[in-house]
């Protein structure tokens, strides 16, 4: 059901704030993860917020995701004793959160969700000249933003403990805060019933369409320049495996991923017979080897968040490859990662009688 | 290496309860096929990480073999099904990444058959031969 707090002063934010501190003040949490703005001006900040005074810095509808949050939310609730918190989350944080539940890598118990409908986030860099008065118009949002066909939460039984989702998509410039949740939390905080959902709908219909269509255009180009084993060595030409993509990514969870210990050290002789047979050797070795395991390891549950390629120091597009594989991974088991909790990630299970006939001779 | 002469080599995975047995059992039969194929006996297909597969794959390997126990036959109940799936992905990510799935194949073949795992390597090593070298053995930026 749709939900409104009118503000005739137009500071949506402003309405938003009064939102989470009757989460935090009423008592059915502890505490509340947020990004708020940094002191520092030109960024913001996740932060786990006790003080409902420090609330009025929150400011989740900023354009920028320095992190996923879902890592956050991990590092919360992996084990009891687990604190009662909400957690204010972009969709992308969301679905990598589901898949972190059913990796046993986070819990939804206890927990409260309260979703942000998302129209893009630019890249933290971008977003600190933005806060500092240059125009959006300036910047493009981020790939992975660019070509998101997921931005917006959705109340649903699939998700338990998603109780709310802060709507954006097509109400720029709305004089009030437009939420989806349930009457219950409705009356708790205090909302107004809303029959008509406005241009909402109509807009995110549009959103998806659009998404989808760039989506289509920026994987086709990924796939030409990947086409053979030479193209696939010149779009990871500069990387240097300093596993960045792997530390920002939500689903990348392993602490003892095999690639961080010393199988790859080595026997110095090794390199030159490398060399030998080849005639030289890319240095570091195993770049290709670990892009590709990795896609192999993770793909599965990719939700398309795209901070491989913000945290990439070399200006790889690892997102944009990721996601051209996880499309094709994803749909061999018609899965569709952080959709429900019910569906075990491919990786996790298997069907008796599947996969035609791969095996046989 | 010219073209006339190629032979190209096989890296094999192979469960330690039926595909090597079957191999083991291929040789003393007295079996023929190609020596163009190097085994490494595992527990279970099931232990095979795609990154063992892929090591060969990205060094020049021209083909790898990944042979378990049939379906319903593993020793561990199920290691089988869970490595179909990784193949599966795998082949998957190959396409996607410009590299030819072709050069990966899993079979099931069973301790008793000594016979069909020697057609495998036989079957193996000739579409191995139509297909050519792997492009990745003398590129040197992989």
């Amino acid at each position: 059901m749709h939900w409104i707090i009118e503000r005739p002063d137009g500071d949506v934010r402003g309405a938003l704030v009064g939102v989470l501190r009757a989460v935090l003040a009423g008592g059915m949490v502890e505490a509340l993860l947020v990004p708020l703005r940094h002191p520092a001006g030109d960024a913001l900040a996740p932060a786990l917020v006790k003080d409902p005074a420090l609330l009025d810095l929150a400011d989740p509808l900023a354009p920028v995701l320095p992190l996923n949050g879902a890592r956050l939310v991990s590092m919360l609730t992996q084990r009891p004793p687990r604190p009662r918190i909400a957690a204010v989350l972009r969709n992308c944080e969301i679905r990598a959160l589901v898949e972190l539940v059913k990796l046993q890598q986070a819990s939804l118990e206890g927990l409260v969700l309260i979703g942000v409908e998302c129209t893009g986030t630019y890249e933290v860099q971008d977003y600190a000249r933005i806060a500092r008065g240059e125009p959006r118009a300036a910047f493009a949002l981020r790939p992975a933003c660019q070509m998101c066909e997921y931005p917006a939460p959705a109340v649903s039984e699939a998700i338990p403990g998603l109780e709310m989702v802060i709507q954006q998509i097509g109400l720029y410039g709305s004089a009030a805060l437009h939420v989806e949740t349930s009457a219950a939390w409705a009356s708790r905080l205090g909302l107004a019933a809303i029959d008509d959902a406005g241009p909402h709908d109509e807009a995110l219909r549009q959103l998806l369409v659009e998404r989808s269509a760039a989506r289509d255009r920026m994987l086709a180009e990924v796939r030409a320049r990947t086409a053979s084993p030479a193209g696939l060595a010149a779009f990871f030409s500069t990387c240097i495996r300093c596993h960045n993509c792997m530390t920002n990514c939500p689903i990348c969870y392993c602490k003892t991923c095999f690639f961080k210990t010393d199988v790859f050290d080595h026997d110095p002789l090794q390199f030159v017979a490398w060399a030998t047979r080849k005639g030289a050797s890319r240095l570091p070795a195993d770049t290709l080897l670990f892009h590709l395991t990795r896609m192999n390891h993770m793909s599965t549950s990719c939700v398309g968040c795209g901070l491989c390629t913000s945290a990439c120091p070399a200006g790889i597009s690892v997102g944009s490859a990721f996601r051209a594989v996880a499309l094709r991974t994803q749909a061999l088991f018609d899965y569709v990662p952080g959709r429900s909790l019910d569906e075990a990630p491919p990786v996790k299970t298997f069907e008796v009688n599947e996969l035609g006939e791969l095996g046989e001779g | 290496m010219s073209e006339s002469v190629f032979e190209p080599r096989i890296v094999a995975f192979l469960c330690n309860w039926c595909t090597y047995t079957g191999a083991d059992l291929a040789g003393t039969s007295r079996l023929q096929y190609p020596p163009n194929v190097r085994i490494i006996r595992l527990m279970c297909s099931g232990a095979v990480d795609v990154s063992y597969v892929l090591k060969p794959l990205l060094e020049g390997a021209d083909g790898v073999l990944i042979g378990g126990c049939h379906p319903g036959d593993c020793h561990y109940q199920e290691g089988n099904y869970k490595a179909r799936r990784r193949i599966a992905i795998l082949e998957e990510s190959l396409k996607g990444m410009g590299l030819d799935e072709r050069r990966v194949r899993l079979r099931w073949i069973s301790a008793s058959e000594g016979a069909l795992f020697a057609e495998t390597i036989r079957r193996f090593t000739d579409d191995l031969r139509q297909l050519g070298p792997n492009p990745v053995r003398t590129l040197w930026t992989m």
